[in-house]
């Protein structure tokens, strides 16, 4: 069995908005989401750049049991999920006859952890900790609530995969829907903004330090690109058997067509265009496509000097010198890190909806790698049929999406 | 402390960190069936009357507790006996 897959249902809260419609608006005219958080510096970090996004509050919305146990990703995964299962016009009496699953990329929940280890220096007994805490902690937290909040009864787990942890969340996902296991599975990925959320992080020197100006410090592919900045939310996607689908009458905000993956089996950190070429070759191979086929690349690109370098050159090398158009929207979201591959996805089925590229801002000057690449400086209005995403993280794990626009 | 205060404590937590309505708290309520507190929330009363109270009670003290009147008079014996 290998059935089609379509989209039938996105949902954000990001930097850039924390709808949709709000995320299409900042997409389309190139707004920044990122700032300051100076209680980072007071803490000890060397960079108090991130993107900023509000507190969700969800007293009201979900009685205490149900909210209690979410961590703050959880939080911002509940909403983009919520609005995804909306736009895919899946009420909770449909999902009651149906085994919808579930799988997101995790790959944190330090705030849980921290604060309750302060307990425990303070109180010396587990019995202060609470009964949320376990649930707020664990890297699959985003996936066990949300599957109690939503009453899923499909497959249900959390991949943890660094920086691709949600594009392999998504690839998984085609999977269990191409193989008939699955008819709908609700995907996505999900990253904390706190105080303690990217401490360690930070701690390899690889945020940006330009703080002067935070909305210019993200400048992927640019030559004067210092780090990046790391940010989070969450994004969700509903992936549906394309008949399954077309039966119910839902709208289809695109395919997925293409799923690649490899590992570069070098150094925990170093970013490999050997490994990411290979990925992206797989993804073609997967999807049944040339390379001169794919319209956009949402590039990994998150604006450290080694990371856009290398995945230039792997560009290079699938695309060779007639490269399709290519922008990292990490230039205005920030790095997203686990939730990334997913709202990558969302933005460019949004971009490809409404027929434009988002601009890689910030990119003013290229280097010897980027000079190559045929990036979008500014918005581009064009039809866009098929895209390509790229995510990489630490330890070489490379995922690749492809997605399409729906064609009968 | 007198048991009205330990009685307007209690209620003032089961309403404003458990959510629980305040008319559904009655001297008979039943702290399961009609208050909807599961072993879950038994884990977090301990933490709030540890903060509320300034002692800690254990899960297995409150095995015979059933109804919030039955919690009430138990606080208030623990308040008595600090």
């Amino acid at each position: 069995m290998n059935r089609r897959v379509a989209i039938t249902g996105i949902g954000i809260y990001s930097c850039i908005g924390q709808n949709i419609a709000d995320v299409t608006k900042s997409l389309y005219n190139g707004t920044s989401g990122i700032g300051i958080m100076p209680e980072r510096l007071n803490y000890g970090y060397k960079s108090p750049l991130t993107g900023i996004l509000p507190s969700p509050n969800l007293k009201g919305k979900l009685d205490r049991r149900l909210r209690i146990g979410l961590a703050q990703q959880g939080e911002y995964a509940y909403l983009a999920a919520a609005e995804a299962f909306e736009n895919a016009k899946i009420y909770p009496d449909y999902i009651e006859k149906n085994d919808i699953g579930i799988i997101f990329g995790n790959d944190s929940s330090t705030k849980p952890i921290i604060e309750s280890n302060k307990i425990m220096e303070e109180k010396h007994d587990t019995a202060m900790v609470g009964s949320a805490s376990v649930f707020q902690s664990m890297n699959s937290t985003v996936t066990m609530n949300l599957a109690t909040i939503f009453k899923l009864r499909g497959v249900n787990f959390t991949v943890s995969a660094a920086c691709a942890s949600s594009t392999h969340a998504l690839g998984l996902g085609l999977m269990m829907i191409r193989s008939g296991m699955q008819n709908i599975v609700l995907c996505g990925g999900a990253q904390e903004v706190n105080l303690y959320s990217v401490m360690s992080f930070d701690a390899l020197g690889v945020f940006s330090n330009r703080t002067e100006c935070p909305q210019k410090a993200s400048r992927p592919f640019d030559a004067a690109r210092d780090g990046l900045v790391p940010s989070g939310g969450a994004a969700a996607i509903i992936l549906e058997d394309m008949q399954h689908a077309l039966k119910r009458g839902a709208k289809i905000y695109g395919e997925l067509v293409g799923y690649g993956f490899s590992s570069n089996g070098e150094k925990i950190t170093k970013p490999g265009a050997d490994g990411t070429t290979i990925a992206m070759q797989n993804a073609l191979k997967d999807a049944n496509i040339a390379a001169n086929q794919i319209n956009y690349i949402n590039a990994h690109a998150t604006s450290t000097p080694l990371g856009d370098a290398a995945e230039a050159a792997a560009i290079t090398n699938v695309f060779g010198k007639n490269t399709p158009w290519i922008s990292s929207t990490k230039s205005m979201t920030g790095h997203e890190c686990w939730m990334a591959g997913a709202s990558e996805i969302v933005y460019s089925i949004i971009m490809m909806e409404n027929g434009f590229i988002a601009p890689n801002i910030n990119f003013e000057t290229p280097d010897q790698y980027t000079a190559k690449l045929k990036i979008a400086t500014q918005k581009v209005e064009t039809n866009i049929d098929t895209i390509l995403s790229n995510s990489f993280g630490f330890g070489g794990t490379n995922a690749v999406l492809i997605i399409k626009k729906y064609n009968e | 402390m007198d048991i009205n205060e330990v009685r307007k404590k209690v209620k003032k937590f089961l309403t404003e960190e458990f959510e629980i309505e305040e008319e559904k708290i009655k001297p008979d309520a039943d702290l399961k069936s009609d208050l909807g507190i599961d072993s879950l929330d038994f884990v977090d009363i301990v933490v709030v009357v540890e903060d509320v109270f300034g002692f800690k009670i254990t899960a297995e003290e409150l095995k015979n507790v059933t109804t919030y009147d039955n919690f009430c008079d138990f606080i208030y014996k623990k308040v008595s006996q600090q």
